[in-house]
C-alpha cells in the first residue's frame, strides 16, 4: 500500500539537510512501529521516496514524501503515531493512502509556493514591492545560473507563475518545480534584485515553502497554460 | 521555539550545523529553575566522534534520570566555528539549553585519549573559564575529567579541579550533594574540593605537589592538608546488571562514527595482555546478565529507531552467554530489518557460522590481532594466539567464502629482533597460501585473497607491566615499518598483502603524554597557543610546532619515551591505585623479558590484587 506524508519543518530544523532528514525519517518510522515494506538483499532499506528536497536554511509547511506498508489501521492512526515520535521542528500535517495508478511524489511536483519573509535589516525592500508588477511584465527574464559545468543562461519568465507582495514586508510566488524547470526562489530574488538594481542579500529574508502541488492534467511534463493545481496530497 | 546560541548567519555559513543545534530525539530539556545542579558533559572533540561514545550516553541518563540534576552535551567546535566564536566573543554553549558552560555548575570532560589534551584547552577558554585550575573564581563552574586517561591525570592535572577515577556511576551522585549542600552553607570553591577530596574516587590535583629527584625523576608526592588520602583508589561498579544504562540514548541528525544501539555486554576482559591498559585498569571481568542485555536491546531499538546494533565489549568472544545472546538478536533483529554489527570475534567454527548469518560474505572480512609476527614475542606480549589457530580460523573462513583478511601488529615492543619483523610478512604470506591451498581454483570469487597487514607503534602505557619498558624513537620506528615493507615484498604471495602502517610523530607524543607528568602541562599550554588544536586528525597535527614547544619549554622527550625505568622508580600515577598491584606489574615484566606466558583469568587467578574488589570473574567474589 502507497501513503504519502504530508510534513512541516521549521525553526532550527532548517539546518537539517535532505539526506539527514530522510535518515530522521527512516528512524521516525522505525520508533513509530509503522509496518513500512523493505527492499531486499543484506542491507534492506525502507522503501521511501520524498517529493523535493528542501535546501538548507529553508523553511516549509508543504513537504511530502511517500512510503509503502504491507498493513496499517487508519491514516490517522499513523499520523498521530508518528507526530509522537517526532521533534520539535517537525510536524506530519496529513496521511493519504495513495490509489495505486498514482505516480510517486517526486515525479508528479509541478510546481511550489512560497512566502518570504524580510528579516530585520535597512534594505528598502518596502519600495521594491512595488516593482514586482514591473518585473513580472517583461518580456523575457534573464538568470545566469553557475553550475559545476560551466555558466548557463536561463529565461526565468515562463517559469514564474506568480508573484505577489503579500504585504510590505513579504512576498509570494508560486514558480515550477518540476524536475525539468524548477526554480529556486533565491533565483527569483537574484533576478529581481538585478531587475530592480539593489542588491538584496539572501540573508535578509526568510524564505518558507508553503505548498507543492502536481497538475493532474500534464501527467508529470512541465505545466501548460493554465491547468489546474492541487497540491500532492489531494490526490484521488 | 528553540532558540540557538548562534545566529542564522553563522549557522548556514559553518559546515554541519546541525552539530550545534541540539533538538535531537531523546535529548534531555529541563526547565533550568527546576534543577540544584547544571551539569555540562564534554567529549573535546569533533560532535560525530563525541556523540558515539557509549560512557558519556551512559552518565547523560544516569544525570538525567536525577530530578535535580540537568545534564547537556558540550563537543568541540570544529576549526571553522571555533575561528567564528573567537573573533566574536561567543561563549561555548551547552547543546541542550543553548545556554553558555561557564554558567554551569559543573563542565566534566571525558578523557579517551591522549591526543585531545589541546582540545581541553580549546574547551575550556570558548567556554571563557580560566585554564589553570587554581585560577578560577567562585562563580566558574567545576571543572571535573574522568575517562581512562585519567589513570595517569598529571600531566594535565593543572587544568582540572577534579579528577573522578574510574567507573562514574558509582560516586557522583554523592559529590552533587556535596556540592549543593556546601553551596547551601555558603560553603568556598575551596571548601567544596577539600570535602570533595574524601569522597572515594575523587582526586583533587591542587592539593597535592610532585617532588623531583635531581635527574628528574620523581622523589615523592607533598600534600596540601593532612587529611587528604596518599592514594586514590578506582572506583567501580560491582554490579553490572543493576546499574544505569541509557535506554534512551540521544539519536543524532547527522551520521555519527556510531551510528548504532550499543550493548556493553561486559567490562574488563580476562586476556591480560601486556601492552594493554584496558586490559588491566577496567579489571575484574564483570559480564552483564543475558536476560537484562536481550531487553535493554529491544528497548533500545524501539527508543532510537537505529537500524543497526552492537556489541561492546574488550573480548567479546570470552562472554559466556555470547551464543544465547546472538542468537536472540539474530532472530529479533530479522524479523524487524535491523543489522547486526559484529565486534571482531576470535576466528572459529561458531563465529563463522555467527558472522555468515549476518554480513555479506563476499563484502565482510576477517581480523586477527596477532599483535606480534612470532609466536617468541607474542608470549612476550602474552598473547595467546598462535599461529596454528590462526592458519586454521583462516582455511575454515576461505572455505565458507572470504577472502578478505584484516591482520594486525604492533612495531618496537620489548625484545623485538629483526626475526620477530620478518614474521610479520611471514605470517601474511602463510594466510594467503592457505587461502591458495584450501581453495580450488574454480572456486575462487575474484581469482584472488586480499591480506591487509597494518601495523602500529607500542606505546608503553602506566598501569600495564610494559610502564617500565622503553620506547623507540620516531627514527627506530620508521626502520622497522620499512624492514616490515621490505619483509612483505620478499614473500612468494606478496602481490596478495597490502601493508599500512601508522605516523610515527603522532606516537612518539602520545609515549610523552601517556608517562608524562607535570612538567608536561606547559607544553601541552604552549603548543595551544601556538595553535595546536584537533592533534588526533593529521590535517591538523602540526609536529614541527611541538617539537619546538618542547625544545622551548626545555623539556626532553627522551626522558619520557626511550629512557629506561629502574624496578624502583616512583611514576606519576603510582599514587593511584586501580586494584592492580606493583609487585603483579614487576613480576609480569619479568616474566615477559624471559617469554613466560601467564594463564588468563578464567584458567588461573594471576592474584593480580582486583581480588580487592570482591566482585565479576575473581574467586574471591564467591
Amino acid at each position: 500500500m502507497k501513503i504519502r506524508i504530508k510534513f512541516s519543518k521549521y525553526g532550527t530544523m532548517k539546518y537539517i539537510g535532505h539526506l539527514d532528514m530522510m535518515r530522521f525519517f527512516q528512524k521516525a518510522i522505525r520508533r513509530a512501529g509503522i509496518d513500512v515494506r523493505y527492499s531486499e538483499g543484506f542491507s534492506p532499506h525502507q522503501i521511501m521516496s520524498f517529493a523535493a528536497p528542501l535546501g538548507v536554511g529553508m523553511e516549509s509547511c508543504g513537504e511530502y514524501m511517500d512510503i509503502e506498508v504491507l498493513s496499517m489501521t487508519t491514516a490517522q492512526e499513523m499520523k498521530e503515531a508518528l507526530n509522537r515520535v517526532m521533534v520539535e521542528g517537525v510536524e506530519i500535517l496529513s496521511v493519504s493512502i495513495l490509489p495505486d495508478h498514482v505516480q510517486n511524489a517526486m515525479a508528479s511536483v509541478a510546481a511550489a509556493s512560497y512566502l518570504l519573509q524580510k528579516k530585520e535589516g535597512d534594505y528598502p525592500v518596502d519600495e521594491l514591492t512595488g516593482k514586482l508588477e514591473a518585473f513580472l511584465a517583461q518580456e523575457t527574464i534573464p538568470y545566469t545560473k553557475e553550475t559545476k559545468k560551466g555558466v548557463k543562461e536561463l529565461n526565468l519568465k515562463e517559469g514564474i507563475y506568480e508573484l505577489e507582495a503579500e504585504s510590505n514586508r513579504a512576498i509570494r510566488m508560486l514558480v515550477n518545480a518540476s524536475s525539468s524547470g524548477n526554480i529556486k526562489p533565491g533565483m527569483v530574488m537574484d533576478a529581481f534584485s538585478a531587475f530592480a538594481g539593489v542588491e538584496i542579500p539572501p540573508s535578509a529574508y526568510r524564505i518558507i515553502k508553503l505548498e507543492t502541488y502536481m497538475d493532474p492534467a500534464a501527467n508529470g511534463k512541465d505545466r501548460q497554460g493554465s491547468h489546474k493545481l492541487i497540491p500532492l496530497d489531494a490526490v484521488q | 521555539m528553540r532558540k540557538t546560541a548562534l545566529s542564522e548567519e553563522i549557522l548556514l555559513q559553518v559546515e554541519k550545523p546541525a552539530r550545534y543545534i541540539g533538538n535531537e530525539v531523546n535529548s534531555v530539556v529541563k526547565n533550568r529553575e527546576d534543577v540544584a545542579v547544571r551539569f555540562a558533559m564534554c567529549f573535546p572533540d569533533v560532535y560525530e566522534i563525541g556523540m558515539s561514545h557509549l560512557g558519556i550516553q551512559i552518565l547523560y541518563s544516569m544525570f538525567n534520570s536525577w530530578e535535580d540534576v540537568w545534564c547537556e552535551r558540550v563537543y568541540s567546535p570544529w576549526t571553522d566555528l571555533d575561528r567564528i566564536m573567537r573573533e566574536q566573543d561567543i561563549p561555548l554553549f551547552g547543546l541542550e539549553s543553548q545556554e553558555p558552560v561557564k554558567e554551569m555548575d559543573f563542565l566534566g570532560i571525558t578523557l579517551q585519549y591522549e591526543m585531545c589534551y589541546t582540545n581541553i584547552l580549546q574547551i575550556l577558554e570558548l567556554s571563557q573559564i580560566p585554564l589553570q585550575a587554581t585560577e578560577r573564581g567562585e562563580d566558574m563552574p567545576v571543572v571535573i575529567g574522568g575517562g581512562p586517561c585519567t589513570y595517569n591525570p598529571e600531566p594535565i592535572a593543572d587544568f582540572f579541579d577534579l579528577f573522578y577515577i574510574g567507573e562514574g556511576e558509582t560516586q557522583y551522585r554523592r559529590l552533587l550533594d556535596w556540592y549543593v549542600e556546601n553551596r547551601k552553607q555558603g560553603g568556598t570553591r575551596q571548601e567544596f574540593l577539600r570535602g570533595a577530596a574524601q569522597i572515594p574516587g575523587i582526586y583533587v590535583p591542587q592539593f597535592y605537589e610532585e617532588l623531583y629527584h635531581e635527574d628528574g625523576t620523581i622523589s615523592g608526592r607533598r600534600k596540601l592538608y593532612e587529611e587528604l588520602p596518599d592514594r586514590v583508589r578506582k572506583e567501580i561498579v560491582t554490579d553490572v546488571s543493576d546499574t544505569y544504562y541509557p535506554l534512551k540514548p540521544v539519536v543524532p541528525f547527522i551520521k555519527v562514527t556510531q551510528d548504532r544501539v550499543v550493548l556493553e555486554i561486559q567490562r574488563g576482559c580476562i586476556r591480560g595482555c601486556r601492552f594493554c591498559q584496558a586490559g588491566q585498569i577496567y579489571r575484574p571481568v564483570r559480564e552483564r546478565d543475558a536476560e537484562v542485555l536481550k531487553k535493554y536491546a529491544v528497548e533500545m531499538l524501539a527508543n532510537t529507531g537505529h537500524e543497526e546494533i552492537s556489541l561492546s565489549s574488550l573480548s567479546s568472544s570470552d562472554y559466556s552467554r555470547l551464543d544465547e545472546l546472538l542468537e536472540f538478536l539474530i532472530e529479533e533483529c530479522g524479523r524487524k530489518h535491523i543489522n547486526i554489527s559484529l565486534p571482531s570475534l576470535r576466528i572459529d567454527a561458531f563465529s563463522l557460522d555467527v558472522m555468515s548469518k549476518v554480513q555479506d560474505v563476499k563484502k565482510s572480512s576477517l581480523t586477527f590481532a596477532p599483535e606480534a609476527g612470532s609466536q617468541r614475542l607474542r608470549d612476550v606480549i602474552n598473547k595467546g594466539l598462535t599461529e596454528e589457530v590462526i592458519l586454521k580460523g583462516s582455511a575454515l573462513a576461505f572455505e565458507g567464502g572470504w577472502t578478505r583478511v584484516k591482520l594486525y601488529f604492533m612495531l618496537g615492543l620489548p625484545t623485538e629482533t629483526e626475526e620477530d619483523i620478518r614474521g610479520i610478512g611471514e605470517l601474511s604470506n602463510k594466510i594467503a597460501a592457505t587461502f591458495f591451498e584450501t581453495v580450488p581454483k574454480d572456486r575462487r570469487v575474484n581469482g584472488k585473497v586480499q591480506i591487509v597487514t597494518s601495523t602500529s607503534f607500542f606505546i608503553p602505557k602506566p598501569f600495564t607491566p610494559f610502564q617500565w619498558a622503553s620506547m623507540c624513537t620516531k627514527e627506530e620506528f620508521l626502520e622497522k615499518a620499512y624492514q616490515t615493507k621490505k619483509g612483505i615484498m620478499e614473500q612468494l604471495n606478496q602481490k596478495s598483502i597490502k601493508y599500512n602502517w601508522h605516523e610515527a610523530d603522532v606516537s612518539v607524543l602520545e609515549g610523552v603524554f601517556a608517562r608524562g607528568d607535570r612538567r608536561i602541562a606547559k607544553v601541552i599550554l604552549e603548543a595551544y597557543r601556538r595553535g595546536c588544536l584537533f592533534d588526533s586528525w593529521s590535517e591538523y597535527f602540526k609536529n614541527d610546532v611541538w617539537l619546538q614547544c618542547f625544545e622551548d619549554c626545555g623539556v626532553d622527550i627522551g626522558f619520557y619515551t626511550t629512557r629506561e625505568r629502574a624496578d624502583d622508580e616512583i611514576f606519576p600515577w603510582d599514587f593511584i591505585d586501580c586494584g592492580i598491584t606493583r609487585q603483579f606489574l614487576l613480576k609480569e615484566w619479568k616474566k615477559a623479558q624471559e617469554g613466560v606466558v601467564s594463564p588468563n583469568c578464567q584458567t588461573q587467578c594471576q592474584g593480580c590484587g582486583a581480588g580487592t574488589f570482591q566482585c565479576g570473574i575473581c574467586p574471591t567474589a564467591s
